[in-house]
Formats: C-alpha cells, sequence, structure tokens
C-alpha cells in the first residue's frame, strides 16, 4: 500500500470517516457541475426533499450541448435550451455560482475552473465528468463522479469512495521539439494500455514531467482516464504556484504565502512507497496518433498499423473490431491517410497554447480545399486571449471557422458532428466508435500541431515538416 | 414499458434472472448510450436507446434485439466494460431496458460506481469461467441464481463463487447502495472537517 505520496496526503486530510467494509467517506473540497449529467442530481434532491448543504463549495458553467456557431438564446435545440434553462434555474434556487455564456468565464468545465484559480493543490476536486482528473497537475486528488455521486456531493459536500492504489510513471528525459504532451500521453496509454490504470492514482513525475507548462501538465492529467486511471496528478511546484499567483480564485496577500508553505509540504516525499512504478524515456517518443477505436491504440507517426499477431494476445480481439470499423488495414501507413475533418478544441488541447503552436504552423498556410477545419477555444477566457493575439485571424486566413467555445465535437452533443464515415484529425481525447457524432465516423487522435498539419495537406502528416528548428 | 418496472429499492440479497451476454474488451460508455441521447433531464426513457448505435450496425443481430433474450436480466460482459465517460446515463439506459446485475471480467471505475450508486451488482470472474458462461448464454437460455450474502451464482445446481466487493456487498446487503441518507449521517463529522481544511480560509469562490 502507498505511504507519504501526494495521493496518501490529501486523502488522509480529507477523510470523514472509514466505513464497513474498507471503503472511506471522503469530503470534496471543490465540486464542479454543468448541464450534461447534473439535472438529473437535482432532480433527486427535490425527491428526496434535500438541500445544497455546502453551495459555496459548487461552482457551474456550461460546456457540453452549446452550440459554437450562434450562441443566441433561445438555442434553435429546444432540449439543448431546456437543459441550460434547467441549469440556470438550479443554480438561482441553490445559490450556487454558475458561469453562463457571455460572463466572460464560460468554457469547458476543465479548462474555465484552472483558469480562475478555483483548482488548487491539496483539494479534492469531484465533477460529473470523467475528465476532471485534469485538476490533478495542480497537485489536487480529482476524479469525475456519476449523476448519483453528484447528488450526494450536493447533499453532503461527501463521497463514499474506496482508496486507489498508486502508480508512479516516471518520465525520464525530455520531449525532443515538434513533441507534445498530446504525443507523451497517448504514448504511455499505448504503453500500459487503456485498463491499467483501474484501482489506481497515476503519480506523473521525472524531468520530462517538470519541464512541462501547466496547461501541457493538465493534456497529461487530463488522459488519465482513457489509461483506466480515475485520477491522475503531478506534484506542485514553482511552475504551479507562478500559474496560480494572481487568478481570481488564488489566495493572496498574506495567504499567499502561507498557502504555498503549505502547498509545498503535499508533495510525495522522496522516501514514498508507491504500489507500482513504472519508466517511460520521453526522448524516445515521436508525434502520436490513435489508427483505432480506443486511445491505447496509437502508433508514431512514421509507423505503420501493427500487424495482429505483434499485438498482444488479450488486445487482438478488439484489435479485429478496430480494423473493421476504421477501414484500415494491418501493416498500413498511417502517414499519407487522407482526413476530412479537422479539429482543434477541447479539454485536453482546447486552451490558449494549443491554439498558438497551432496558429504557428497554419500561418501564411491554407487548408486543403475539400477539408473542414474549425477551432474551438476551451473558454471565453482563451478565446478573448487568441483574439488579443491575432490567432483568430490566422485561423479565419488560412481557412478554419473561428468558433464560441464549448465541448462541441469532442462529442458531438450540439450540431458539429461526423457525417457518414468521415475521417477527423481531431486534438480531443477519445477515438470510440460514434463518438464524434456518426455511428460510423472514425477520429484519429493527435497533438494540436498535427491536426493543424493534417489540415494544410489533407492527410495525416508529421508536423515537424511545419515546425522551424 | 418493461425497463421502468420494479427498478431496484431496499436491500438487495437475491437475482434470480436469465442472462444475456457481450463480447468484446473496453466497451465504452458512449457504445453504451451514444451522447446524443444525453439531451434528457431525466433517465426514464433511457432504456430503449441502449447500445443504439451498436445495434444499427448489427442490423438487429445484437443481443439486445435478440427475440430470446428481451427478458434477461443479468449480463456478462469481458474486460474494461464501461470505460470512458462518467454518464451514469449508460447504467441507467442497461437498467431501464432490464439488466439487474453485470458478471464480467473487469470494470472501469467510474462505471462500477455508479452501478453501485443505482442498485445495480457487478461481479468479476475469471476469463475462462466468463468465455464459459457466455457459451451457455449463447446456447440456450442460462437462469442464473446469484445470492449476494454468499456471493455465489447457481446453475442447473452447480454453484461458482463471484467477486463482489467487500464495502458494496455490505451497502446492497443493508440497503445502503442508495448513499445519501448514510452519508448525512455524519453530518457533524463533515461540518468539522470543513472548518479544519487548511485551504477553506482562503477560499474565495
Ligand atoms: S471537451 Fe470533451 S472530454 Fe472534455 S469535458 Fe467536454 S466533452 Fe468531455
Amino acid at each position: 500500500m502507498s505511504q507519504h505520496t501526494l495521493f496518501d496526503k490529501v486523502w488522509d486530510l480529507h477523510k470523514v470517516k472509514d466505513l464497513p467494509g474498507g471503503s472511506s467517506q471522503i469530503f470534496i473540497g471543490l465540486h464542479l457541475i454543468h448541464e450534461v449529467t447534473s439535472p438529473q442530481a437535482f432532480g433527486n434532491l427535490r425527491d428526496k426533499n434535500l438541500q445544497v448543504r455546502f453551495p459555496s463549495r459548487t461552482v457551474a458553467t456550461v460546456d457540453h450541448i452549446v452550440p459554437t456557431d450562434n450562441q443566441s438564446r433561445p438555442f434553435k435545440d429546444i432540449l439543448a435550451e431546456q437543459m441550460i434553462d434547467t441549469l440556470e434555474k438550479n443554480c438561482r434556487s441553490n445559490k450556487i455560482k454558475f458561469f453562463n455564456i457571455g460572463s466572460g468565464n464560460q468554457g469547458i468545465v476543465h479548462v474555465v475552473a484552472p483558469e480562475l484559480g478555483l483548482t488548487q493543490p491539496g483539494m479534492t476536486v469531484a465533477c460529473g465528468d470523467s475528465h476532471t482528473s485534469t485538476h490533478g497537475a495542480f497537485g489536487s486528488i480529482a476524479f469525475g463522479i456519476g449523476t448519483s455521486q453528484v447528488r450526494d456531493v450536493l447533499a453532503s459536500q461527501t463521497l463514499i469512495m474506496n482508496k486507489l492504489k498508486v502508480r508512479k510513471i516516471f518520465c525520464s528525459n525530455k520531449l525532443s521539439q515538434g513533441v507534445y504532451a498530446k504525443d507523451l500521453v497517448l504514448h504511455i496509454i499505448n504503453k500500459l494500455g487503456v485498463k491499467a490504470g483501474v484501482g489506481f492514482a497515476y503519480e506523473f513525475s521525472g524531468p520530462a514531467i517538470s519541464a512541462l507548462s501547466m496547461e501541457e501538465r493538465m493534456t497529461i492529467c487530463n488522459m488519465s482516464i482513457e489509461g483506466g486511471a480515475r485520477c491522475g496528478y503531478i506534484n506542485p511546484d514553482e511552475k504551479t504556484f507562478n500559474y496560480l499567483k494572481n487568478k481570481e480564485c488564488a489566495p493572496s496577500g498574506d495567504q499567499w504565502t502561507e498557502a504555498v508553505n503549505w502547498w509545498k509540504s503535499l508533495a510525495s516525499n522522496k522516501k514514498a512507497v508507491y504500489d507500482d512504478v513504472i519508466e517511460i524515456d520521453a526522448s524516445k517518443i515521436e508525434p502520436t496518433i490513435t489508427w483505432g477505436i480506443t486511445p491505447g491504440q496509437s502508433i508514431g507517426v512514421n509507423e505503420k498499423i501493427p500487424e495482429l499477431e505483434a499485438i498482444e494476445k488479450d488486445d487482438q480481439y478488439i484489435a479485429g473490431e478496430a480494423y473493421e470499423y476504421m477501414g484500415f488495414n494491418p501493416g498500413q501507413e498511417i502517414k499519407g491517410i487522407p482526413v476530412d475533418v479537422c479539429f482543434i478544441g477541447s479539454c485536453t488541447n482546447g486552451r490558449i497554447s494549443d491554439l498558438r503552436i497551432a496558429a504557428e504552423i497554419l500561418r501564411n498556410r491554407k487548408v486543403a480545399p475539400h477539408i473542414k477545419a474549425f477551432v474551438v477555444p476551451g473558454s471565453e477566457m482563451v478565446a478573448k486571449e487568441a483574439i488579443n493575439e491575432g490567432l483568430d485571424k490566422i485561423f479565419i486566413d488560412s481557412g478554419f471557422q473561428w468558433r464560441e467555445p464549448g465541448c462541441s465535437m469532442c462529442l458531438a452533443m450540439n450540431p458539429d458532428k461526423l457525417i457518414g464515415n468521415q475521417i477527423s484529425a481531431s486534438s480531443s481525447n477519445r477515438n470510440f466508435k460514434g463518438r464524434q457524432g456518426s455511428p460510423s465516423g472514425r477520429t484519429l487522435l493527435m497533438s494540436p500541431a498535427m491536426v493543424a498539419a493534417a489540415a494544410i495537406t489533407g492527410k495525416v502528416t508529421d508536423a515537424r515538416e511545419f515546425i522551424k528548428p | 414499458m418493461k425497463s421502468n418496472q420494479n427498478l431496484p429499492r431496499g436491500p438487495i440479497k437475491k437475482i434470480k434472472g436469465k442472462c444475456i451476454f457481450l463480447r468484446g474488451d473496453d466497451i465504452d460508455t458512449d457504445r453504451i448510450i451514444p451522447a446524443r441521447f444525453l439531451k434528457c433531464i431525466d433517465f426514464d426513457t433511457l432504456g430503449e436507446s441502449v447500445f443504439a448505435d451498436d445495434r444499427i450496425n448489427s442490423n438487429a443481430l445484437h443481443p439486445f434485439d435478440l427475440k430470446d433474450y428481451q427478458d434477461a436480466s443479468i449480463l456478462i460482459v469481458n474486460s474494461n466494460f464501461g470505460c470512458g465517460s462518467s454518464r451514469e446515463h449508460a447504467p441507467q439506459a442497461l437498467m431501464r431496458w432490464g439488466i439487474r446485475a453485470i458478471i464480467g471480467e473487469s470494470f472501469a471505475d467510474i462505471f462500477y460506481s455508479n452501478c453501485i450508486a443505482i442498485g445495480i451488482p457487478c461481479f468479476t470472474l475469471e476469463k475462462e469461467v466468463i468465455r464459459d458462461l457466455q457459451e451457455k448464454a449463447q446456447q440456450k437460455d442460462l437462469i442464473l441464481n446469484i445470492d449476494i450474502q454468499k456471493s455465489t451464482a447457481e446453475i442447473h445446481n452447480v454453484c461458482i463463487s463471484l467477486n463482489l466487493k467487500e464495502s458494496s456487498k455490505i451497502s446492497f446487503l443493508n440497503g445502503e447502495w442508495d448513499a445519501t441518507s448514510t452519508l448525512l449521517e455524519n453530518i457533524d463529522l463533515i461540518e468539522k472537517k470543513c472548518k479544519e481544511l487548511p485551504y477553506m480560509k482562503f477560499s474565495k469562490i
């Protein structure tokens, strides 16, 4: 059993009570809600005649269903309008802080909370969304929950949980030029598999992780769940503190120093005990891209789609499903596969640094004629900053559509959907069958740089061809 | 609709029912219930949309479409079932279709918690035993008699032991899987914890 890791410290600090059978009641420091997984929770709370117990510990925004072309209300989609309307009413009647469209702070919940400084080291963070693991980048213990658990947090600010084991993923050396956090995390998931993380929290550490910016660290922790780990985290350091400094909801004045001292004490001890440790050499990683229907089915851009025999026995069944669904052949090169749609956005790669990287590649270049390309900033703040820097113009000049913030084609609950078996080059996090809105649509996951490169050539391309050394 | 009848309530001790099976690892929650069905403010109608796209793609040959399985209530799956999104709509859709227990090689963590929270026990078994059960369920009606206290399943007088987390087992037996009231019993401890947490004093929410 792990000892003296950040996970152990935060867990112990938030434990309200041990429960029979080995589970614990855990206090949730920050609860984030959105329109899709909260209405039933509020409904259930009303059925049980209960109140929101700590309304100031819950913060809401809208992201999943919002249209990204025309956001005027009421939305064209009546069901979407009903969902946002329900969230507005629930927040109003329960005195919950709500960042609505046009507030300046609306956006994907996992983009918004960090940029406001709501997410801080040492907190427990829960949200009815599996990518809550993103917030672990700050050294918080953050995980997704379902709607019944959202109800429980609303009612009691606590949850029943079984303690997770801790696996340290030590990333040695450094990523090479043109290789990004997205490539690193796709590579890790490929090496460990999509179920290795079940029952674990992932601690990402080592020089390759320390070298990453906070936004890149969020990309890493975001996809912990794709490796099966409900939560992933990175020990807080100077970069964490610098990012948080002067953020709207971060501590200030005398409390700042006090907070930083406390945050420093949370990092895993040098002599911490882990349930498992593995090492990844970051310098060996190439731009990485998925070819199949799970985020673990990925290869380097210069590799070939693996033959069935080269795949571990346990993974062969789903590999067979993947060849069939994707219409790709084992042994086929991934480079050069034509794409139809290019999507830059999502809680994995919809932040300002992602937009900067993609825009740099697109500057003075044009999107291939048949490609539908669009960029959806992760939040209103990201959009504002991008416009300040003139990135929106670069995207538009190249042939990209510049959209309003939201989840958009990451899960296609708004009108942005693949059609038929179109192939999308996507900076999002899931390539599941049907994920981007068409039951036969196909998704290739990659970094924003790779999406930009694919948009220019109209096919899977090594983004390094467009990056100045 | 059959699915919204007799939803789990109170203590759950025994589950008897016919088995339905799905083959394949890593069946994600987007497949169990595609995102377009998440546009709803209650779960009531989700049962009919379970596996919607998989069913379209398999031309009515999907087990959830076959006549023989329409009254099944125990689902037998392979590994990492329910991976991906946290949407509780996935187990809700299964439950409202008629599923009352799931047996598999392994389950994704969030999916597992969601099932427990709505009264659907998820048991694990070794790969070979699962394969054998799937085989049997495909050939003819397979009726299982599950006893949660003993963690066993009986098929025609043969008894197999099932694995179930101790904490989940206790909550099913005493009916506390719907956890809200159990959690609220400790409200004094919760209030105390909230005051103690170092970051509460510099919170600006
Ligand atoms: S961007 Fe995609 S993965 Fe992230 S919260 Fe939205 S739908 Fe979920």
